[in-house]
């Protein structure tokens, strides 16, 4: 089976720097997450904690929502919702309509990609600039993001700094990374101080408060969402949080999972525009809550543990799937386990489905995840889906799609030989009597593996020769 | 009541709610730090991200900051009038480089701001010591922008404001009481990124140096 995944990853196992690039990339943050956590019961306490939180929050979520609106308008931003990325998309265009708006300068928010508002509004003819350093880059050369905190992690600086000089070559050829950052401050001023519209994404809505939290260390998500006249926050309806005294223990966990830092350089909490008697900040903030399949994930209580991941990115740092391929490879906006888990949910078994086989269940997403989502189980439970029969009780769609008549027949069969003795034993004295018939040409297995040989004795056989009578 | 809210609260309201156990969410971080103790973390902490640390007293303040900017070579200072510390500065104004004061909206003056000014100088609502973190409130007195668009900022921060944890300060000084401002801050060092091959840069979009002064 050749699909356009397969192909992909074919791709980039092939190219060794990227390979050697991303293993010295994920190495670091391994160590520097490491290094955050040196008492390992302290750790486990704040992931409970932090998991707590998170389920709260899920058990009360049409509630908290509400809350979250009523705070916010109170506070004098506008609440809008919407069902699909094109919905978001339309809300954000008429929003800059309104305002006669011909760019939008962005932070960084991985549902704004989600959303793909970059390609909605360069086709409607507005700019839409990145700001964070990472992604501009990555936009500069017209790709996404390979991982969902750092979205250049791919590129060499070797490749940035051709691309900068390809792109700016005003500025002079210069591979120091000082000077490289230099650069981007000074262009993208500019474009900050004159941008009519700002967006950005959101790490957790306090409902209690109506406040939208962001964490960053460059400033360009303080810059985004102070200098325009309009701000424009798009988040997904799963990251309101209740109290303002669960942020703390969260901010504690988020960017020590993620980049191993104890605290992002900023933190910024926004409860609203601009107040009469104030000189600066958006005089308008909006709010778009996405849905996109969220509500759906929502109804089912083993699923819902995906809905309390607050994007750190550590799973995808610990992948030993993604270290190797990249998260290119991945064709998904989100990659690695929490992609793995998520796209297939969002958009159906059939469009990202394939993605759940490419995990070895090794289990490292779900011991760092800091709200202890069970991945693996999770992935799991897709793979079920994939094949159950009873393809109703679940939410996800395309579920049973992969079913096929022999393959259950063939493990039915072997469930029952498997729990019937007597037929066990004579199988598998069988199998190692016609041992010598396993051909070497597997099909698929062999192709990358030699093929299993079977021993002269079954373990039974040998357990009896070395004398257990009660295995 | 858009079509979309409808239809979302109406598939979150059919889900038979999951019942979690919630207990431990109450957990509350804080340790028996005494003030040099704090001090001494905060300072450590801050060092480590490239901020730096001064130490003063009420009576050297002063003279502190204004070899600081003499230090920098600054030609003029960002401020506000109204604050304690920027009322004192400016009643030495004679000490300082010139002093512009953030006195009007930015639509008014933003090309200064962005292009002219070389520092900002603010207050700061305490400190927290297990990050190295400042805590800013916008007001009017001093804007957002005042510690955001300057390549240097200039931070005083009163050693009676140092809590231990985020959540002893959120709670000692009654954040859910006061109500929030509009933009509530943790700085925790100078604008940074490491987006170019992991390689650490300071000063990407916000100040390039951040330098604390603890009266
Ligand atoms: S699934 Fe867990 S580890 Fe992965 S990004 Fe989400 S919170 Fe982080």
């Amino acid at each position: 089976m050749t699909t356009e995944f397969r192909i992909d990853v074919k791709k980039a196992l092939g190219k060794s720097e990227v390979r050697a690039h991303f293993r010295k990339a994920m190495d670091t943050l391994m160590i520097n997450r490491r290094n955050q956590f040196p008492d390992d019961a302290a750790l486990q306490a704040l992931r409970t904690q932090a998991q707590a939180i998170r389920a709260n929050v899920l058990s009360k979520l049409p509630e908290l929502l509400q809350q979250l609106e009523t705070n916010l308008t109170k506070n004098g931003v506008q609440v809008h919702w919407a069902e699909t990325t094109d919905e978001a998309n339309q809300i954000v265009l008429a929003i800059m309509q309104k305002h006669g708006a011909k760019s939008i300068i962005k932070g960084k928010s991985m549902v704004s990609e989600e959303m793909g508002l970059n390609h909605f509004l360069e086709e409607r003819g507005i700019e839409a600039l990145e700001s964070d350093l990472g992604e501009f880059i990555i936009q500069l050369d017209g790709e996404t993001p390979s991982h969902i905190i750092m979205p250049a992690i791919h590129k060499s600086k070797e490749q940035i700094s051709t691309l900068f000089h390809e792109k700016f070559p005003d500025i002079p050829y210069t591979d120091n990374v000082d000077e490289l950052t230099a650069s981007a401050r000074r262009i993208l001023r500019d474009k900050f101080y004159a941008a009519p519209v700002g967006l950005s994404g959101v790490n957790f809505a306090v409902a209690e408060t109506g406040t939208l939290c962001l964490v960053e260390n460059e400033g360009n998500g303080r810059m985004s969402t102070t200098i325009p006249p309009v701000h424009i926050a798009v988040t997904g309806i799963e990251k309101v949080v209740e109290k303002l005294s669960d942020i703390p223990p969260l901010l504690s966990i988020l960017p020590r999972s993620a980049t191993g830092q104890p605290i992002t350089t900023y933190f910024n909490m926004i409860s609203g525009p601009r107040k009469a008697d104030e000189k600066d900040g958006p005089t308008e903030v909006h709010l778009v809550l996405l849905d996109n399949g969220r509500s759906r994930i929502y109804s089912d209580s083993e699923l819902l543990a995906t809905l309390r991941c607050i994007r750190c990115g550590a799973c995808i740092n610990h992948c030993p799937v993604y270290v190797r391929i990249g998260g290119h490879s991945y064709g998904t906006v989100y990659p690695g386990p929490i992609g793995t888990i998520l796209e297939p949910q969002k958009s159906g078994l059939s469009v990202h489905g394939e993605l759940i086989q490419a995990s070895s269940l090794c289990g490292a997403c779900g011991e760092v995840c800091p709200v202890r989502i069970p991945i693996p189980n999770i992935i799991n439970r897709l793979r079920y889906d994939s094949v159950r029969k009873d393809s109703e009780n679940t939410p996800t769609q395309d579920a049973g799609t992969k079913r096929k008549p022999l393959e259950a027949a063939t493990w039915q069969a072997w469930s029952w030989a498997a729990s019937t003795p007597s037929v066990y034993n004579f199988g598998g004295k069988t199998a190692t009597q016609l041992r010598g018939l396993v051909p070497n040409n597997l099909g698929a297995w062999t192709s990358v593996r030699s093929a299993p040989k079977l021993a002269e004795q079954t373990l039974h056989q040998q357990l009896k020769a070395l004398g257990v009578d009660h295995e | 009541m858009s079509k979309a809210r409808a239809a979302i609260f109406e598939r979150l309201n059919a889900v038979e709610r999951p019942v979690v156990e919630v207990s431990e969410r109450e957990d509350f971080s804080v340790f028996a730090w005494d003030k040099a103790e704090k001090i001494r973390r905060f300072t450590e902490r801050m060092q480590a991200v490239r901020a730096e640390v001064h130490q003063a007293d009420r009576s050297n303040w002063l003279d502190k900051i204004a070899e600081i900017c003499q230090q920098k070579g600054l030609t003029n200072l960002l401020l506000s009038l109204t604050t304690e510390w920027g009322q004192a500065i400016s009643q030495n104004a004679a000490r300082f480089p010139s002093l512009k004061h953030y006195e009007r909206s930015i639509e008014d003056w933003k090309e200064e701001l962005f292009y002219q000014a070389d520092a900002g100088l603010t207050s700061t609502l305490g400190g927290i010591a297990e990050t190295g973190t400042l805590m800013l409130w916008s007001s009017p007195d001093e804007p957002r922008t005042l510690s955001l668009v300057p390549p240097i900022h200039i931070a005083i921060l009163d050693t009676d404001k140092l809590y231990t944890t985020f959540a002893e300060a959120v709670q000692e000084q009654g954040w859910l009481e006061q109500g929030l401002p509009t933009n509530a801050l943790l700085i925790s060092g100078p604008s940074r990124s490491a987006d170019i091959a992991q390689v650490l840069a300071y000063g990407v979009h916000g100040p390039k140096e951040l330098v604390v002064v603890l009266v």
